[in-house]
């Protein structure tokens, strides 16, 4: 996997749903910069000035409920956020995360989410299933194993351009 | 197996399939409105850049789009993604288009059933997370994202996990001034909002079986509050009656087995249930209307999705036929032919009467984009599904969610109030 180690942007809530990510009267702008711009603003006006390509977001349960805008994963990934560190993601926010190869969800443990600062820099090693905390001497912290067909889909750029002779899983 | 794992096995042509598989499943109707529509024509336009073809649509009567969210355009953005969208309709020959001021149009998941547009046993998905609402008439409905659209534009199936489905039986009597929405928001209250993440949410039970078709779209429009996958409700006589009044085209209905298979099987007990409202900033922070009543409120909204059907228009004049609002009331019935059967039930000129404002089909408030929107410190009730912080307007201004019948109550109190109480 193409991700690589960042800092971590942490907002401790959950429920953070897509009126937050990206508020409804921006659903009419399909320019991924201008979303980008908007990120977040229902909590953090200007968290789109605080990321660095490569970071990470650390947020509570059932991030993304809400509508099915997928403007949400492109404000983030448009900004450079590489994936989202959560214990649960709602399901439309999760398709569409790696269906339109924008970004991976990853699912921790609940307990993480106290472990990890705000600003913390992490690894993420895929090949044992762990967070590696940067900041707090190699700490590291167990993810739910993400299937394979999963991060193919976000490594392709996406379901579009995921080729068909891989759909092993396709009937 | 539940219906819902039937009709994902008829679409993906197996004998039969189990919660957690995954499948590819044939669509047989899909939809795009004024958002996701310019979202999907935007990957279609990335994956052309990138050198593939996109030539035509798989099936374009398969295909059917609305124009519910910015119309009246709000300004210019607006009107540019609804030309967009009829360009692209026309090109893709897409004949079902519902276009603003051009007879028939309204909200997506209304036209839905009003038109008869998706039948019983059908695969439906929609650019849009209510599409839950059309479980009701027996459908497996659910909502994607702009690439997953794209997708079946392209291949015509798309992907799915195969939902556990979680039964909710409500028994009993029904107490007068109680509704679908009461209900619903006890569910979402009790299993939480993410009580039915990827799950299904199927409805049954005496209570269910009474309800018209609109009532049992409530419960179905709202299970996406509970995170679910989709809400779906067995087809019977009430669905075909309605169905059948609506469309000449044939279908053939699934019914669960007698030996399916639920992850959890919840009773519910109506008869004591009390008018509900749910408070700011979740649809699950509930309480009784009666527990509200020193709340005041700037606005009473009836519209959307989810109430402004024939019936919710039908229930709130029955309140305010004769009477005066004391706060800014909207009415925006759901569609264009539900506002005119409301004007021909007399229903229009009730609220009229009452000093409502009545405007044309349209999501605008309801997801806070324009047509009255709130202002900051500013307190709605409001037949809607939603009430996150700025759903409806400014960040600090506060939706609380109930019937139409607690709507209308408040409307004409100024105040949040139990329909029972109206008297006193
Ligand atoms: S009326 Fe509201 S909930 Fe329904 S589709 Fe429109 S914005 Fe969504």
């Amino acid at each position: 996997m193409n991700i690589k180690k960042g800092r971590v942007h942490k907002y401790n809530r959950d429920n953070i749903d897509t009126d937050v990510i990206i508020p409804g009267p921006y659903l009419k702008i399909h320019d991924p910069k201008e979303l980008a711009s908007h990120a977040m603003e229902g909590i953090d006006p200007g968290f789109h000035t605080t990321v660095t390509p490569g970071d990470f977001l650390l947020c509570g349960g059932n991030f993304g409920c809400g509508s099915s805008r997928e403007h949400a994963p492109i404000a983030l990934s448009t900004l450079g956020i590489r994936a989202i560190l959560a214990p649960s993601f709602a399901r439309i926010f999760y398709r569409n995360a790696v269906d339109g190869g924008y970004l991976l969800p990853i699912e921790i443990e609940r307990s993480t989410l106290e472990q990890i600062d705000d600003g913390n820099m992490i690894d993420i090693d895929f090949e044992n299933y762990r967070i590696i905390n940067l900041d707090k001497n190699g700490e590291s912290y167990t993810i739910k194993p993400l299937s394979d067909m999963i991060i193919k889909i976000v490594e392709a750029g996406g379901l579009l351009y995921y080729s068909d002779d891989e759909k092993g899983f396709a009937s | 197996m539940t219906i819902t794992e039937k009709i994902l096995a008829r679409a993906s042509g197996k004998s039969v399939v189990s919660p957690d598989e995954v499948v590819f499943g044939n669509v047989d109707n899909v939809m795009m409105h004024d958002v996701s529509g310019p979202g999907v024509i935007k990957i279609l336009t990335e994956w052309e850049k990138k050198g593939n073809k996109f030539d035509r649509v798989w099936d374009p009567d398969k295909v059917w789009i609305s124009e519910d969210h910015f119309v009246p355009a709000s300004d210019r953005i607006s009107a540019e993604n609804v030309a967009l969208l009829s360009r692209w309709a026309k090109k893709f020959e897409i004949r079902r288009h519902f276009k603003y001021g051009l007879g028939q149009y309204g909200i997506c998941h209304t036209l839905s059933h009003e038109e008869g547009l998706v039948l019983p046993g059908q695969l439906y998905v929609g650019g849009d997370s209510h599409t839950n609402t059309t479980g009701a008439t027996g459908a497996f409905a659910t909502g994607l994202g702009h690439t997953d659209i794209a997708y079946v534009l392209m291949k015509g199936k798309i992907w799915f996990k195969v939902p556990h489905t979680l039964l909710f039986k409500l028994h009993g009597k029904k107490p007068a001034y109680i509704m679908a929405k009461d209900m619903i928001l006890h569910i979402i209250a009790d299993i939480g909002i993410e009580g039915a993440n990827y799950k299904s949410m199927q409805f049954t039970g005496n209570i269910v079986k009474e309800m018209c078709m609109e009532e049992r779209l409530t419960l179905t429009n709202m299970s996406t509050e509970a995170g679910a996958k989709s809400g779906i409700i067995e087809p019977d006589s009430v669905t075909y009656d309605y169905i059948n009044t609506r469309t000449t085209s044939n279908y053939s209905p699934i019914h669960g087995d007698d030996n399916a298979q639920y992850l959890d099987v919840y009773d519910y007990e109506i008869d004591k249930l009390e008018p509900t409202v749910a408070k700011p900033f979740s649809p699950a922070n509930i309480s009784t209307a009666r527990e509200l009543e020193s709340i005041e409120i700037d606005k009473a909204y009836i519209g959307s999705c989810t109430g402004a059907k024939l019936e919710d228009l039908r229930m709130s004049a029955r309140l305010l036929e004769g009477k005066k609002v004391k706060v800014r009331t909207e009415v925006l019935p759901a569609a264009q032919s539900i506002y005119f059967k409301a004007l021909k039930e007399g229903l229009i000129e009730i609220f009229m009467q009452a000093g409502a404002v009545v405007g044309p089909p349209t999501c605008g408030a309801c997801c806070g984009a324009h047509m009255g929107v709130l202002a900051k410190d500013e307190v709605c009730i409001s037949t809607t599904n939603r009430n996150f912080p700025g759903r409806m307007g400014h960040v600090d201004s506060k939706t609380y969610l109930a019937s139409p019948l607690v709507v209308a109550a408040s409307a004409l109190k100024g105040r949040i109030t139990d329909p029972r109480d109206l008297e006193n």
